[in-house]
C-alpha cells in the first residue's frame, strides 16, 4: 500500500527549489560579489608567489601544476599577480564609490529641504556633470600623479553628482509622504527625520544606485590603468595586468584573458545583484 | 501657436545651460591652473635663462593675476581664438578641427547604428516583457553594460582583425574610396561604441516605455480594441519621448567623451587622443580648448533633449 | 422574456501571488443581463467588482487570469475567444468608462482623436461622421461648448467634464453594453449630481444596458435596475434596485444599507457655559494662508485661505466642509503649524499660538495633534506599529522600556485594536486598522484638539462607520476637541456640533449642527446638500440641476463673492465688488449680500 508522502515533507525541498529558481540571480550575483570581496581581503596572503617576482624562465606558459594560471610577459605568476591586483581594484572603487555615495547623500538630502542651498547644490553638480568625467581624471592625475589616495579622489569626484540627483530624488519622494509630515508637526528635530523616518525607506534604491556607481568607478579606473593612467608600477590594478599582458591575447595566454574576465565578473554580479534586489530593471542612468 | 509663457520656458532651459557652461569654463581654468607647471618653462625649457622666462611669462601675460587671464582666455574663445598650442606653436584650432571633425564621423555614425537599434529593441523588450526575448535583452544589457569597453575592443580587434583578417585592426591613415573601404575602416570602432551606448539606451527606453504602458491610458485605450501595434505608437510612445530623448542625450555624450579607449586602441585620429595626449605633454590651450568641446557639445545635447520633451508635452505646450 | 444579453456564469478569476502561486480572487459568479437594464455591482475595495465588471471584456489586469466560466455579451463567447477577436469586441460590443478619467485619457492626444477613436479602428464610421456624433454625444451629456471641447488636450478640461467625455467616448460605437467602473467617486458631489444626470439621460434615451461599479449605494439606487452585493469575491445578492435598499436579505446586504443611511446625530456633550474670562480652546482671528509672493499688505500672491476666523471649545466637533481646493485641508495645516498663515493670528486657551512649528513650544504641539487622510502614507512603512505610537509617548512624555509598552498597549486598546499587533509593520494591516493606529499615535500625545482630515473617505463604508463610532466614543470619553474636514456634509451632520463651510478659501457659513437643512442657508452650503444623493430611487429626477451648463470655474477670481460665477440664487450688483457681509442670526451666521427672504426662497424650491 502505498501512503503518500506527508505534504510538509513533499513541499519543503520544492519550496527551497522555488527559491532558488526565483532568486537565482540574486545567489548569483551575491556571490561573486561576496568572491571577489573576500579575494580583496585575504587575496594577497593566499599569492603562492611574491607578485613583483620573475619566477618563471618561459613568458606567457599557459597553466601548470607550479603555476596555476601560467606565467605572465615577464615570467611572473599570474595567480599571485591577479591576487594582489584585486585589492587594488576592489579597495579603491570601493572607497571612492563610498565617498563618492557619502558625499552625494549628504548633500542630497540638505539639498530635498530646498531654499538656495538645493539651488547651489545643484548647479555645482550639474556643472561637475559637465565636465567630461575622463577628461577630468586625466587632469587631475597628470598634475598631481596617479597615487591610489589621487586616483581614489579623481573617481569619487567624478560619480558624487551621480549619487546627489539620486539622493535628492528619492528624499524628496519621501519628504512628500505624510508621515514625514508627521514627524515634522511633531516638532521632530531634522537628524530624527532624516535617520528613522527617511532613510530606513529609501536605504534600498540607495543600497542599488550604490551598486551601480560600483560598477562605473570599476569600469573607468580599469579603463585608466588600461590606458596606463591609472594605478602605477610596481603595483597593478586588473586593468594595468590587461594592458601589459595585451600581447598575450593573439594567442589566448590566461595573463590576459584572466584579470579582463575578473573584471567582467565583478561588474556583472554586482549588476545582478542590483537588479534582484532592487526587483524591477533599473532605469538606468549616464555612465 | 507657441505662446510666450512657452518659449520663455525654453529660454530658461537655455539660459541655464549657458550658466553652466560658464561654471565650467571657470573649473575648466581652474583645473588647468592646478596643473601647475609654467606655461613658459614648458616651453623654453629647464636651461632657459632666468630673464628670458620674465620675458615669455610677460609676453603670455603670465604675470597678471589669474582673473585677468581668465577673462582674456574667455574673450578670445568667444571670439574663437582657441590660443595656440605650446607643443607645437601651431593654431589649437589648426589641430582640433579636423581631429573633431573625425570623431563627429565615428560619433554621428555609431549614432546612426546604435539609436534605432537601442529604440527598436528597448521597445520590443518593453512590449514583450517577462519574455524569454526580454529576459534575453536584459541579460545581455547587463553583460555588455558590465564588461570595459577595452575588452570588447580588443576581443573585437582578435577575432575581426587577427583571427579572420576581415578587417583592419587599425582605423587610422587609410583613405576612403568605396563605400566597402568605409565599412572596412569604421566597422569596429563603430561596433565597439555601439556596445557601450546600445546597452544604456536599451534600458533606459524600456523603463519609459514600461511605465507608459502601465498607465490607465494605456489600459482605456486597450480596452477600447485598438491593436497592439497602435497601442504602443500612438498611445505609449508620444508618453515616452521626454525620457527616451533624454537617454539618448545621455548616451551620445558618452560617445563623444569617453571614447577615449576605443580611439586609442583603434588608433583613430579623434579628439579624445588629441586630449590624452596633451595631458601628457601638459599643453595647456589645447586641454582646454577640448574640455570646453566636450563640455558644450554635452550640454547642447542634454538641452536639447530637455526642449525636446518640453514642446512633446500638450500640458506645457498649450496651458 | 427575452434571451439575455449578458450572460456570466461559473466565473473564476485568479492572482498569481508574491510566491507564484495561483488564487482565486472572484469565485463563481453568475448572472444574467437582459438588454435595456443596468445592474450595479457593489461593494468594498478587494470585493473584486471591478475585477469581475473587466472580465465582461474578456480583459483581466496584469497578474490575473479568468480561469473558468462563461461569458457571453450579445452572442460573443468571450471566454473562448482570442487576443485578435477579443480586439474586435472591446470598444465595439462592450465598452469602459474609467474610474478616472483623467488618469484614463492620454495626455499626449486631443480629446476628439481619442473619442473617435474606437469608431475609426473598427471601421464603423469615416472620421466626419464619427466627429458629428461625437458632438451629438457631448451635447446630449449636457457638455458645455460641445463643438468646441474636442480640440482641448485632457488637462485642459475639469475632471467632472472628463468623465462625461468618456462616456461619449464608450457611447460612440453604440455598444451592446457599457462598463461604468465607478466613474463618479473622484468627483465632488456638486460636480457628481451634474454628471450622473447626464448619463442617466443618456442611459434612457438611448436605452444602454449597463453594467455599473460602485461602493456607494445611494449614488447606483438612482442609475441602476438591480444590484449585486458583492464581498471577497463572491455574490452575496442580487435583487431590485428596492429590494435590496429597503428588504435586505442578506446579513452583509443590511450593513451595506446601514452604513449608508444616514446616521442618527451623536449624543453632543452636554455644552458647558464658559467660565467667565475663559478663553476657547482654539481661535482664528482673519487667517489668510496662500503660496507666492507676499505683498506689504501680507497678502500672498495666491490665496489659498482668505480671512477665516473661528472658534472651538473644548469638548466641542467643529465639522469643516468643502469641496477640493476649497482650503480646508490647508487650514488643517495652518493650525498644526505646517502653512505659516501670511497675516491673521490663531490662540489656544487664549494665548498666542506661533504660526510655525518652529516657534511652538513643545507643549503647544502637543496640544494640537494631526490625524491624516491617507492612513497608507501617514504612517512609516519602516517602522512597527509600537515604535510608530510609541514615539510621542517618549517625545513628549518621556515614556520608555515597559512604561512605554504598557501605554502603546492601552492606546490600541482605546482604539479598540489587539496589543498583538504591536509588533506588525503597516504593511500588514487593513487600511481601517491603519487609520486606529494613526489615531492612536495621535493619541499618545494627549492632546487637546485633534484635526482629522478626511480621516474616513478612504475607508470603506462599514470600516468609516465603525472609526466614526470610535472618534464620538473617544470625545466622550477624553473630552477632546476635534476640527472635523470632510467633503461629505452625511457624517458633518452625524458627528459635529458646528459647522464650517468653505467655499474657495472663504467660510460662506458658520451653523449649529441643528441648523442644517433649515431655514436660511448660502446658495453654496444648500447646493452641497442638495446635490448629497438620498438613499432612494427617484431622488435624482426630483432634483434640480444644481449648475449645468455652465462652464463653470472653481471660483470667480473677478468677483468680490467667491461663488458669484455658479450662483443661482439670484446675484445681485454687489456680489461682483463688495465682499459679502456676514449675516449673524440666531444659531447660523452667512457671508451673502441677499436678504434673508432670498435666501429662505432657496429653501422652499
Amino acid at each position: 500500500m502505498n501512503y503518500p508522502l506527508s505534504p510538509a515533507a513533499s513541499r519543503r525541498p520544492i519550496a527551497a527549489l522555488r527559491f532558488v529558481r526565483a532568486h537565482f540571480s540574486l545567489i548569483l550575483g551575491a556571490s561573486i560579489v561576496g568572491f571577489w570581496l573576500v579575494i580583496a581581503v585575504i587575496g594577497p596572503m593566499l599569492a603562492p608567489y611574491s607578485p613583483g617576482q620573475v619566477v618563471d624562465l618561459d613568458v606567457f606558459s599557459p597553466a601548470s601544476r607550479q603555476f596555476p594560471l601560467g606565467s605572465d610577459y615577464l615570467g611572473r605568476d599570474v595567480l599571485s599577480r591577479v591576487l594582489v591586483a584585486a585589492r587594488f581594484t576592489v579597495g579603491i572603487s570601493l572607497m571612492a564609490t563610498l565617498i563618492a555615495a557619502m558625499t552625494g547623500i549628504f548633500c542630497g538630502l540638505a539639498a530635498a529641504s530646498g531654499g538656495w542651498l538645493d539651488a547651489v547644490l545643484s548647479k555645482l553638480f550639474d556643472t561637475i556633470n559637465a565636465v567630461p568625467s575622463l577628461m577630468f581624471g586625466l587632469v587631475v592625475i597628470a598634475s598631481l600623479g596617479a597615487s591610489s589616495a589621487v586616483l581614489t579622489g579623481t573617481l569619487a569626484l567624478v560619480y558624487t553628482p551621480g549619487a546627489f540627483r539620486t539622493a535628492r530624488a528619492l528624499a524628496l519622494n519621501v519628504t512628500a509622504l505624510d508621515f514625514v509630515t508627521v514627524a515634522r508637526a511633531r516638532g521632530e528635530g531634522i537628524g530624527y527625520i532624516v535617520l528613522c523616518e527617511i532613510l530606513p525607506n529609501v536605504i534600498r534604491p540607495i543600497a542599488a544606485d550604490f551598486g551601480l556607481r560600483f560598477v562605473f568607478v570599476t569600469l573607468l579606473l580599469s579603463g585608466l590603468s588600461f590606458l596606463g593612467l591609472g594605478v602605477q608600477p610596481p603595483n597593478a590594478d586588473l586593468g594595468s595586468l590587461v594592458r601589459e599582458n595585451i600581447a598575450g591575447l593573439s594567442f589566448g595566454s590566461s595573463a590576459v584573458l584572466v584579470p579582463a574576465v575578473a573584471i567582467a565578473s565583478l561588474t556583472i554580479g554586482m549588476n545582478l545583484l542590483i537588479d534582484a534586489a532592487s526587483g524591477t530593471p533599473r532605469a538606468g542612468g549616464s555612465r | 501657436m507657441p505662446d510666450r509663457w512657452l518659449l520663455a520656458l525654453v529660454a530658461r532651459r537655455i539660459g541655464g545651460a549657458l550658466l553652466t557652461l560658464f561654471l565650467v569654463s571657470l573649473a575648466v581654468f581652474s583645473i588647468s591652473l592646478l596643473m601647475g607647471g609654467d606655461a613658459a618653462e614648458a616651453i623654453l625649457g629647464q636651461s632657459a635663462t632666468p630673464e628670458a622666462l620674465a620675458g615669455l611669462r610677460a609676453a603670455m601675460h603670465l604675470d597678471q593675476p589669474a582673473y585677468l587671464r581668465y577673462l582674456e582666455w574667455a574673450r578670445d574663445l568667444l571670439g574663437g581664438d582657441m590660443g595656440t598650442s605650446l607643443i607645437t606653436g601651431m593654431p589649437v584650432s589648426a589641430t582640433v578641427l579636423p581631429r573633431l571633425a573625425s570623431s563627429l564621423q565615428l560619433a554621428g555614425l555609431t549614432a546612426l547604428v546604435s539609436v534605432p537599434l537601442a529604440l527598436a529593441l528597448g521597445i520590443l523588450a518593453a512590449v514583450r516583457r517577462g519574455s524569454l526575448l526580454d529576459r534575453a535583452i536584459s541579460m545581455a544589457t547587463i553583460a555588455v553594460v558590465s564588461v570595459p569597453e577595452f575588452l570588447i575592443a580588443t576581443i573585437a580587434v582578435l577575432i575581426f582583425a587577427v583571427t579572420l583578417h576581415w578587417l583592419p585592426a587599425l582605423s587610422s591613415g587609410r583613405t576612403i574610396e568605396t563605400p566597402l573601404d568605409l565599412v572596412r575602416t569604421f566597422a569596429m570602432p563603430v561596433m565597439t561604441l555601439a556596445c557601450v551606448v546600445v546597452a544604456q539606451m536599451i534600458r533606459m527606453t524600456r523603463a519609459a516605455v514600461c511605465d507608459a504602458l502601465d498607465s490607465s491610458y494605456v489600459e482605456a485605450a486597450r480596452l477600447k480594441g485598438v491593436s497592439p501595434a497602435r497601442l504602443v505608437l500612438r498611445h505609449a510612445l508620444p508618453n515616452a519621448v521626454g525620457p527616451i530623448a533624454n537617454a539618448i542625450a545621455l548616451s551620445l555624450s558618452v560617445l563623444l567623451g569617453g571614447v577615449i579607449v576605443i580611439e586609442v586602441i583603434f588608433n583613430y585620429p579623434g579628439v579624445a587622443r588629441l586630449m590624452v595626449d596633451a595631458v601628457s605633454t601638459r599643453d595647456l590651450p589645447m586641454i582646454q580648448t577640448v574640455a570646453m568641446i566636450f563640455s558644450a557639445a554635452y550640454l547642447l545635447l542634454v538641452t536639447a533633449a530637455d526642449i525636446v520633451a518640453i514642446l512633446s508635452n500638450p500640458r506645457l505646450r498649450h496651458r | 422574456m427575452s434571451a439575455p444579453l449578458v450572460r456570466l456564469s461559473g466565473l473564476e478569476i485568479c492572482a498569481t501571488g508574491a510566491d507564484g502561486a495561483a488564487r482565486a480572487i472572484v469565485h463563481d459568479i453568475g448572472f444574467d443581463l437582459q438588454p435595456g437594464e443596468v445592474l450595479a455591482l457593489i461593494g468594498e475595495s478587494g470585493s473584486g467588482k471591478t475585477t469581475i465588471a473587466l472580465s465582461l471584456l474578456g480583459y483581466a489586469r496584469r497578474g490575473c487570469r479568468i480561469s473558468k466560466g462563461v461569458i457571453e455579451v450579445a452572442g460573443h463567447r468571450l471566454d473562448q475567444y482570442a487576443e485578435p477577436q477579443l480586439r474586435g469586441v472591446r470598444g465595439r460590443v462592450v465598452t469602459y468608462v474609467a474610474q478616472s478619467a483623467a488618469a484614463a485619457f492620454n495626455p499626449m492626444l486631443t480629446i476628439m482623436e481619442q473619442v473617435i477613436e474606437p469608431a475609426l479602428i473598427h471601421g464603423l464610421m469615416r472620421r466626419g461622421e464619427a466627429q458629428d456624433k461625437a458632438r451629438a454625444l457631448f451635447r446630449a451629456l449636457a457638455l458645455p461648448d460641445p463643438d468646441g471641447v474636442g480640440d482641448r488636450y485632457p488637462h485642459q478640461v475639469s475632471g467632472g467634464q472628463l468623465q462625461r467625455l468618456m462616456a461619449a467616448m464608450a457611447l460612440i460605437t453604440d455598444p451592446a453594453l457599457v462598463i461604468f467602473d465607478e466613474p463618479t467617486t473622484a468627483l465632488d458631489v456638486t460636480t457628481q449630481i451634474e454628471v450622473l444626470k447626464a448619463f442617466k439621460a443618456v442611459v434612457r434615451e438611448l436605452g444602454t444596458t449597463a453594467v455599473y461599479v460602485s461602493h456607494d449605494l445611494a449614488v447606483v439606487a438612482q442609475i441602476a435596475d438591480r444590484i449585486c452585493v458583492l464581498r471577497q469575491g463572491a455574490i452575496q445578492e442580487i435583487g431590485a434596485v428596492g429590494q435590496i435598499l429597503f428588504a435586505p436579505g442578506h446579513g452583509y446586504s443590511q450593513a451595506l444599507v446601514t452604513a449608508a443611511a444616514p446616521r442618527p446625530p451623536a449624543q453632543a456633550l452636554p455644552e458647558r457655559a464658559r467660565g467667565q474670562g475663559e478663553a476657547p480652546l482654539l481661535a482664528l482671528r482673519k487667517v489668510v494662508a496662500g503660496y507666492g509672493r507676499v505683498d506689504a499688505q501680507d497678502n500672498p500672491q495666491v490665496r489659498i485661505l482668505d480671512d477665516v476666523s473661528f472658534q472651538i471649545d473644548r469638548g466641542r466637533i467643529l465639522g469643516v466642509i468643502g469641496e477640493s481646493g476649497s482650503g480646508k485641508s490647508t487650514l488643517a495645516r495652518a493650525i498644526a503649524g505646517l502653512h505659516a498663515p501670511a497675516s491673521g493670528y490663531l490662540t489656544l486657551d487664549g494665548l498666542a499660538l506661533p504660526r510655525t512649528i518652529k516657534e511652538r513650544s513643545r507643549d503647544q504641539l502637543r496640544r494640537v495633534q494631526m490625524v491624516f487622510q491617507n492612513a497608507d502614507t501617514a504612517l512609516n512603512p519602516a517602522v512597527s506599529i509600537a515604535e510608530s505610537i510609541g514615539r510621542p509617548l517618549t517625545f513628549f512624555h518621556g515614556l520608555r522600556g515597559r512604561e512605554k509598552r504598557a501605554e502603546v498597549a492601552r492606546l490600541l486598546d482605546l482604539v479598540k485594536m489587539p496589543a498583538s499587533l504591536m509588533t506588525r509593520r503597516p504593511g500588514e494591516l487593513s487600511g481601517g486598522q491603519k487609520q486606529r493606529v494613526n489615531l492612536a499615535r495621535a493619541l499618545a500625545a494627549r492632546p487637546d484638539l485633534l484635526l482629522c482630515d478626511e480621516v474616513t473617505s478612504a475607508l470603506d463604508p462599514v470600516v468609516a462607520e465603525a472609526v466614526l463610532d470610535l472618534l464620538v466614543e473617544l470625545r466622550g470619553e477624553l473630552g477632546l476637541a476635534f476640527l472635523f474636514i470632510t467633503h461629505d456634509i452625511g457624517i458633518v451632520r452625524a458627528i459635529a456640533d458646528d459647522v464650517m463651510v468653505l467655499y474657495g478659501g472663504v467660510p460662506v457659513e458658520l451653523a449649529k449642527r441643528e441648523a442644517l437643512g433649515t431655514g436660511a442657508h448660502h446658495p453654496y452650503a444648500r447646493l452641497l446638500m442638495d446635490s448629497v444623493p438620498e438613499l432612494r430611487p427617484g431622488w435624482l429626477e426630483e432634483t434640480p440641476a444644481g449648475t449645468t451648463q455652465q462652464d463653470r470655474r472653481p471660483f470667480d477670481g473677478d468677483a468680490a463673492c467667491r461663488f458669484f460665477a455658479r450662483c443661482t440664487a439670484g446675484r445681485v450688483s454687489a456680489c461682483q465688488t463688495v465682499v459679502p457681509p456676514l449675516q449673524a442670526l440666531e444659531d447660523r451666521s452667512i457671508a451673502c449680500h441677499l436678504e434673508l427672504e432670498a435666501l429662505l426662497a432657496g429653501a422652499r424650491r
